[in-house]
């Protein structure tokens, strides 16, 4: 009777935990984000560096026109396999405003490894300016600040299509099927072919998409390994020790019992 | 019944130390160091820091008889292109006449390259001496106005309360006019 | 007598000059009597004392690094993620942490709630743990503020506009908290000043908390008197050992959720730096506030609201005064039962309305379940006391072992000699 109780009560708890907690996985109205599988999803869970890396480049060549990346720096980027050289080598094509030198005036030098990536635009007025009032977003956390984030982005990316007949789209904004709202100031980024790949893997929409949201999960929660990894040992010296602890217990305990 | 019993006497009234109370006793200790060490990792430096702990340097630029100061890891470097009269003076002191005896030699890679950290080892004072019109004090090297300390072209003290030379960065020439100081950033 | 004995030197002097160790061996040692049918629903009071400690300790390191201005905090928070070393692990486990101390705390109220342990002589030891409650709430609402997300910034600006529902200095209530005209930089700092101030006077309470529980020692599931030395036990080794094998479940639980799933009871929005022009579409406070945002929001009169909120808690103050039985724990109490799972399922769907829009259904559940969960105590509870047919009681905490098999007795546990 009173483990009928307590087991009933630990299942209400449990109940609660599921949805109330979360914000909920879709978007807003309903919408079904598409599951891909990824391969940091589950407790052993890892980056792809080859797909970070493709995703690097569709960064690079599309979206750092408009978004900024300002958490993660060039070092960070060994994470992708990167050495040593090939990190020098990709900050050195940033051209870095560092100053005031001794004439106090800023001058320009290229990036080294511990320079973060530049900012598109010199302030938020001026991004809101050349972007039809709108402000483009760092993308540096853009995988943890949406529900179900790389999900998310992955079918931001791919969901732009022609509205249905009768959805009436405001001035300067573009139909997409997962936006919360569906109107999304952003026209569609990405196009078959937009991006040559270095591994000569083909470029479909899909796939650039994938690879960009792979690349933010990482720039979003680049220790995502570690913990995971982490979270392997010490979940494994945890459970030992409680059964032995347990043991212990009932050893204490075995004269009242 | 009730025998006074010590607390000690558990169970089946054994009073040696269980394997058991061992085991789970250790665990603790092992689990709790292991908890430990991140918590006193999470105050060394971290990875930001860590990646300005080198500066390269390009001495190209900087002409013979010229000095310049850099930063490394928040403190100023001296760097000075001495003149072969700069060489020749610090190579001539008699290197047991010195409150911190060391010969030229041991404070450089090239004689022409001089490079120190410019903070006086007597309170923290930066020297003077980098820029043109500064007192170098009687010894052709750098003077610290705080408390009077004079330093020579090696970087030496020679007179003044300072204890000890104008310590010599770790450093390394990665080509004949490039060289870079603290660790390499594969090391760090 | 049972008082500590030591055969070493050291300890002897130290002993005689400052009596810490037999202090020790009163309060959770071998020298302090424990009712020896304590439940597992007994382990969530040294849950919540550690996990007040891993606040502490998380807290204290997360500060060196921590920044308080609206300009550098949530960039230094991100700085603590990636560049800090192991500070991905501190962040994580802090603010887990706080969800897993309010789940161990809830729990222990609802255990001191069944069992009836806020009755005579206990009233002052549960209403000091109300005042506990009070400050982690406290605690936990200014510790939030600080990441400065947009969660952080809207969360503090609907909470903060409620004091301006007090009459007549309500305007100047808000402007004082903020210290300008909105909540902005000296706001952020003042929380911060704050959020790391309390969690001591929280210890210091606690402290207060178990002095008054040493008093008259534990409640137990039976909810009747220790009568001699055989219904008691020594805390050491019984229930430090039971406590440590519930502190590994704990730890079990906690690392599951710290390593595996540390965003699940947090909100995307906080991860976008806040914006005061730009209001998230849902402003939600963090789960162990929902059932009391839910309260606030069901009255459409905003003071009124703002006296409900504080009132659902200002009710548990006076608890002891409102349940009337003189039998202290809920299995004797068949009636009271029905109930006490009918309060539990009230707070979990207050719970789902606070994470709702409220309007419409949402709405009308909210009122029904506020309704619900204050004539709960004022009127079913004092009801209770008057009509309710209770189950008879046993003689003692022994007596079921003593009267079942006639080998049991003598065979028992040491019995503690009266302390």
């Amino acid at each position: 009777m009173r483990k009928g109780l307590f087991i009933g009560l630990a299942a209400l708890a449990a109940t609660a935990c599921v949805p109330a907690a979360g914000p909920a996985a879709a978007a807003e109205e309903g919408v079904e984000l598409p599951q891909l599988e990824w391969s940091f999803d589950g407790p052993f869970g890892t980056f792809d560096r080859h797909a970070m890396q493709r995703g690097l480049q569709v960064y690079r060549e599309v979206c750092s026109t408009c978004h900024g990346l300002k958490y993660v720096a060039f070092r960070n980027l060994a994470d992708l396999g990167y050495d040593e050289e090939e990190v020098k080598a990709i900050a050195a094509e940033y051209t870095i405003t560092d100053g005031p030198n001794d004439e106090g005036e800023m001058f320009e030098r290229p990036g080294r490894p511990s320079d973060y990536f530049p900012e598109p635009f010199p302030n938020e007025r001026a991004a809101a300016a050349a972007n039809g009032g709108a402000v483009p977003p760092d993308l540096s956390l853009m995988a943890k600040a949406r529900a179900d984030g790389p999900n998310y982005v992955h079918a931001l990316l791919t969901g732009y299509e022609e509205p249905p007949a009768g959805f009436e789209l405001a001035e300067g904004t573009n139909y997409n099927a997962y936006f919360p709202g569906h109107q999304i100031a952003m026209p569609q980024p990405l196009y078959e072919d937009g991006v040559a790949y270095a591994d000569g893997t083909p470029a479909t929409i899909d796939q650039m998409a994938a690879d960009v949201s792979h690349f933010l999960m990482w720039a979003a929660e680049p220790k995502l390994e570690a913990r995971k990894h982490t979270g392997i040992k010490v979940l494994i010296f945890l459970v030992v020790f409680t059964g032995v602890l347990y043991a212990a217990k009932r050893k204490v305990w075995k004269d009242v019992h | 019944m009730a025998d006074t019993a010590t607390p000690a006497q558990v169970g089946s009234g054994e009073t040696r130390r269980d394997f058991l109370y061992l085991a789970a006793a250790g665990m603790g200790a092992i689990g709790t160091a292991c908890v430990a060490w991140p918590l006193i990792d999470s105050m060394n430096p971290s990875a930001e820091v860590l990646a300005l702990a080198s500066t390269e340097v390009d001495l190209g630029p900087i002409a013979e008889g010229q000095r310049v100061t850099v930063t490394w890891r928040g403190n100023p470097v001296f760097i000075d292109h001495r003149t072969q009269a700069q060489i020749q003076q610090a190579e001539a002191v008699d290197v047991a006449d010195l409150p911190d005896p060391q010969p030229d030699s041991a404070r450089v890679e090239k004689p022409e390259w001089l490079i120190v950290i410019g903070v006086c080892t007597h309170l923290g004072c930066v020297p003077l001496g980098q820029k043109t019109g500064q007192s170098r004090g009687e010894f052709g090297g750098w003077f610290c106005p705080c408390h009077g300390s004079h330093y020579d072209t090696s970087g030496r003290i020679r007179k003044g309360p300072a204890p000890l030379n104008l310590p010599v960065p770790p450093y390394s020439f990665t080509t004949d006019t490039q060289i870079i100081i603290g660790e390499t950033e594969a090391e760090a | 007598m049972s008082g500590f004995q030591t055969n070493s030197r050291v300890i002897k002097w130290i002993e005689h000059r400052m009596p810490v160790f037999s202090f020790l061996d009163h309060a959770v040692g071998s020298g302090y009597p424990a009712p020896k049918n304590l439940s597992y629903m007994w382990n969530f009071g040294s849950l919540a004392g550690m996990a007040l400690v891993i606040m502490i300790v998380t807290g204290i390191l997360l500060a060196m690094q921590y920044t308080a201005h609206v300009d550098y905090a949530f960039d230094s928070v991100e700085r603590i993620m990636r560049d800090v070393n192991f500070g991905w692990l501190l962040r994580y486990i802090h603010m887990n942490g706080a969800s897993f101390f309010f789940i161990v705390v809830y729990i222990h109220i609802f255990r001191g709630l069944y069992y009836g342990s806020y009755k005579a002589p206990r009233e002052l030891l549960w209403m000091l743990g109300v005042v506990i409650l009070l400050l982690m709430m406290m605690t936990a609402f200014m510790g939030y503020v600080l990441p400065w997300g947009q969660m952080s910034f809207w969360g503090a600006k609907v909470i903060t506009n409620l004091f301006s529902a007090v009459p007549v200095f309500g305007e100047s209530i808000v402007t004082w908290l903020w210290g300008g005209f909105t909540v902005d930089n000296p706001t952020l700092n003042r929380f911060y000043a704050l959020h790391y101030l309390m969690p001591f006077i929280i210890v210091a309470v606690v402290v207060l908390h178990i002095w008054a529980l040493h008093q008259f020692g534990s409640n137990n599931p039976l909810g009747i008197d220790l009568k001699g030395p055989q219904d008691k036990i020594p805390f050491h080794p019984y229930y430090t050992a039971k406590d440590a094998f519930g502190l590994g479940v704990f730890l079990i639980l906690f690392a599951a959720v710290v390593f595996y799933a540390p965003n699940y009871m947090g909100h995307p929005d906080n991860y976008i730096p806040a914006d005061p022009l730009a209001t998230p579409a849902h402003i939600v406070p963090e789960w162990y506030f929902l059932p009391f945002y839910a309260i606030l929001r069901s009255i459409p009169d905003k003071l009124i609201g703002v006296i409900a909120m504080f009132g659902s808690i200002a009710v548990l103050f006076v608890l002891p005064w409102l349940d009337s039985s003189p039998v202290k724990s809920g299995r004797f109490r068949p009636i009271f039962r029905i109930f006490f799972v009918l309060l539990a399922i009230d707070v979990v769907v207050l719970g789902f309305v606070g994470a709702n829009p409220p309007e419409g259904t949402w709405l009308i559940t909210g009122q029904i379940a506020t309704f619900w969960y204050f004539l709960h105590f004022l009127v079913i509870l004092p009801l209770l006391g008057v009509f309710e047919r209770p189950r008879p009681l046993p003689t003692s905490i022994s007596e079921p072992v003593l009267k079942g098999g006639g080998s049991m007795a003598g065979a028992t546990a040491k019995p503690m000699e009266k302390a």
